[in-house]
């Protein structure tokens, strides 16, 4: 990049099944008005405002020209972008492309749903292609349950493994005010929750929540003389999976694979050789607890098959020696298009030392974030607190 | 700015009220194969970023660019869509060459409007709680603000119909349009009522198509053409929701967006320093609000200019040589169509509808109904 860039404040709601307090502009105006108070800045001082949200989930066209008012963009230059799952990771992309570019100095990036107001599984079935796959879609849930079913097959994995990582995910939440699914679970509540396609049961799926994140990104000089704790972006990377390639299933594929190749190119760019000492903290996004699982190993924070063992042993655990989500992830708060900007803002916050209950009991200097979405997509940022670390 | 990025190639698709031969993914390859053979260049090798412009809801998927991952060169690598009108992909694609994260760009804007019904996709831009169920769409939502527009500067229907002689007429020398034709103004006027004073032929018919282009870092342009076409200013604006809280006869959006674009050109007076203009007109008297918005002429003026015969092909400041929207140009497609054209008349390429000596272009879109975001895109050779 020709210009660093900084995430200089950020905001996010509360995360609920139901915001019946709020319609979607004053949910998002909510994190707009966090995320300005965080920085100490005005709306004026923004030169850009950058939308995204599943796109038409709470069934409106167009909501970048309908939220003027709520995200602050009336008058202002902005754009809106739709990349599916990834898309709030996607948004703070195109934010450091824009102060990179030198085009604006301070851009403020937001990502919400309110799927409360729509239909997530009918309209996740329409990412199915309409002439091959559509008649057979099951939404989300049926792709996790072929993903966990594959990696027991190939790894020995068992069943309370999973649940294991949900009970990580809730215990997490309990400490994050923001977080939806803040659930005081045992390993047994997960294996005794309701089967929705083996071997993913209610508990190992994520929750369909409202909420909202915006985070303000700026260049060097607004960082320096307006920011007390800037985090600097080091690095992004996007793949994505074309719709046919449905290798991902088979956790043993030796073909290139959107996660591994991604994380292969960001490490590359930072000289990253042991990912699980050179980050301090991971935010990962995992709709399921499978994911987490092949995440581990995608993320080359083990060897292939031995993700259920770091969960096993509590390596990634808040106080262990790999934290991974310690806000309790998507697992405990699925607002999907603020989802993946939610990973780097509690990135951010963990750098910061500002998380709150949820802080890892560690100096934390650098972070990853990842996302997913589409057919496997991913949008990985690196982050750190000096730009000379 | 600092650095220059160029348009290095454009593609654009047979355009036509309905193309069953193809799916949308097929529409995109058409354009992409076709950009990459003009250029020379190859996927994934020289192309290092790709960005689409379209809709789920006008395509029928969810997360739309899923369908076109492959063609764009996507897979396992970099694709981000914009759901807004082409001309942003422009400016997006731009944003991100200027940030040095990468180098050549592949834009694609892409829609199959036969594939729905426009009053329904329409009717959901409309906010769910206030306005949706009044059962608006764009076209009625035009007709307020072309009311308005009459009202304000006492102007009458002919005038309206004037540009749609005009870019009907032009698009009978554009390759690429299927609508062109010799109409006259009492052909216009007695075409039959929409949504009054819109009539039938004051409106962009539904058509499908695509449009692909090639963005490419200074260094990178020059050794891909010897035709570069540069990008001298960008803007952008939002204007608000409710039609109620706008004067809808204004163009606040888009005077902000020209604003913002003409000071990144050093354009300081735009109808002497620029030689064509390229303006996303849905409906006919948008190309005269627009015009009026792009600074071409004083406020209420552009009927008169229009009427002058400036506008046409060989008059003084040319709008839409290519025939504009009405020619038969998709929604979201729209923008990157005006961009294109305006490079094809910068290359000198546009055979009878070329404009001598272009050296200056404006290219405008628009997303939403009644002009909400505004996109203005400065050319030059």
């Amino acid at each position: 990049m020709k210009r660093n860039v900084a995430i200089v404040g950020g905001g996010q709601t509360y995360h609920r099944a139901r915001r019946h307090d709020v319609d979607q502009a004053e949910m998002v105006n909510e994190a707009v008005r966090a995320a300005l108070k965080d920085a100490g800045m005005t709306m004026d001082e923004m030169d850009m405002v950058v939308l995204g949200n599943m796109e038409f989930f709470e069934g409106t066209h167009m909501t970048d020209c309908w939220l003027v008012h709520a995200t602050g963009a009336y008058g202002r230059q902005g754009l809106k972008i739709t990349t599916g799952g990834t898309v709030g990771a996607t948004v703070v992309c195109a934010g450091a492309h824009l102060v990179a570019s030198g085009l604006c100095d301070r851009v403020l990036c937001i990502g919400f749903e309110k799927q409360e107001e729509g239909d997530t599984g009918a309209i996740l079935s329409g990412v199915a292609n309409p002439l091959w796959g559509r008649s057979m879609a099951g939404a989300a849930v049926g792709y996790f349950a072929m993903m966990g079913s594959s990696y027991m097959a190939a790894w020995g994995a068992k069943e309370e493994h999973s649940a294991m990582v949900a009970v990580k995910a809730r215990q997490n939440a309990r400490k994050n005010k923001y977080a939806h699914l803040k659930l005081d679970i045992t390993v047994e509540d997960v294996l005794n929750s309701r089967m929705l396609a083996w071997p993913i049961r209610m508990l190992d799926m994520c929750p369909a929540s409202n909420g909202a994140c915006a985070v303000i990104l700026a260049d060097d000089k607004t960082a320096k003389d307006r920011c007390r704790k800037p985090v600097w972006i080091r690095a992004m990377e996007t793949a994505h999976n074309e719709q046919f390639e449905l290798d991902w299933r088979d956790v043993k594929t030796k073909r290139p694979i959107f996660s591994k190749v991604c994380a292969g190119r960001i490490y590359g760019k930072l000289g990253v050789s042991d990912p699980k000492t050179y980050f301090d903290v991971f935010e990962i996004y995992e709709p399921a607890t499978w994911a987490e699982l092949v995440w581990y190993e995608d993320l080359g924070l083990c060897g292939p098959g031995e993700g259920f063992r770091l969960i096993e042993e509590g390596k990634t655990n808040i106080d262990g020696p790999i934290p991974v989500n310690p806000s309790g992830g998507v697992l405990s708060t699925n607002c999907i298009g603020a989802s993946a900007m939610l990973r780097v803002w509690e990135a951010a916050l963990q750098i910061r030392g500002d998380a709150g209950g949820h802080q890892v009991p560690k100096e934390v200097r650098r972070a990853l974030t990842t996302a997913y979405g589409g057919t496997n997509w991913t949008v990985m940022i690196a982050l750190s607190g000096a730009l000379d670390d | 700015m600092n650095e220059r990025v160029a348009i290095v190639g454009v593609a654009q698709s047979r355009f036509a009220p309905r193309r069953p031969e193809v799916n949308y993914a097929e529409l995109a390859y058409e354009v992409i194969s076709r950009v990459l053979e003009e250029t020379g260049l190859s996927l994934p090798g020289d192309i290092d970023n790709a960005v689409s412009c379209s809709h789920d809801i006008w395509d029928g998927q969810t997360i739309s660019d899923i369908g076109i991952t492959d063609v764009i060169g996507g897979h396992l690598r970099t694709e981000e869509k914009m759901a807004m009108d082409g001309s942003t992909a422009v400016f997006y694609g731009a944003a991100g060459i200027l940030s040095g994260e990468y180098s050549c760009t592949l834009l694609l804007a892409h829609t199959k409007m036969s594939q729905t019904n426009r009053n329904i996709v329409n009717n959901v831009a409309f906010d769910p709680i206030y306005t949706r169920m009044l059962g608006f769409d764009y076209t009625s939502a035009a007709a307020l603000q072309a009311r308005r527009y009459l009202y304000k500067y006492g102007l009458k229907r002919e005038d309206f119909a004037r540009v749609v002689v005009k870019n009907l007429r032009n698009a009978l020398l554009n390759p690429c349009a299927w609508n062109g034709r010799e109409v006259t103004v009492s052909e216009v006027l007695s075409s039959p009522p929409v949504a009054p004073p819109i009539h039938r032929l004051d409106m962009a018919p539904d058509t499908d198509g695509a449009v692909a282009m090639i963005l490419a870092s200074e260094e990178r342009a020059r050794a891909i053409t010897d035709r570069p076409v540069w990008i001298l200013g960008m803007g952008t604006s939002y204007d608000a929701h409710y039609l109620g809280d706008r004067d809808l006869a204004d163009v606040k959006a888009l005077r902000e967006a020209a604003a913002r674009a003409y000071a990144m050109a050093g354009i300081r007076n735009p109808r002497r320093d620029v030689d064509l203009v390229e303006v996303g007109e849905e409906f006919s008297y948008q190309e005269l609000l627009w015009i009026e918005g792009l600074g071409l002429c004083g406020r209420g003026e552009a009927a008169r200019l229009t009427a002058s015969g400036a506008t046409a092909v060989g008059g003084s400041i040319p709008v839409n040589p290519s025939g504009g929207l009405l020619s038969g140009v998709p929604i979201n497609v729209a923008g990157l169509n005006r961009v294109a054209e305006a490079v094809i008349q910068l290359r000198g390429e546009a055979g009878e509808r070329q404009v001598k000596g272009a050296q200056v272009a404006v290219a405008q879109g628009h997303s939403g109904f009644c002009g909400q975001h505004q996109c203005v895109v400065v050319l030059g050779t």
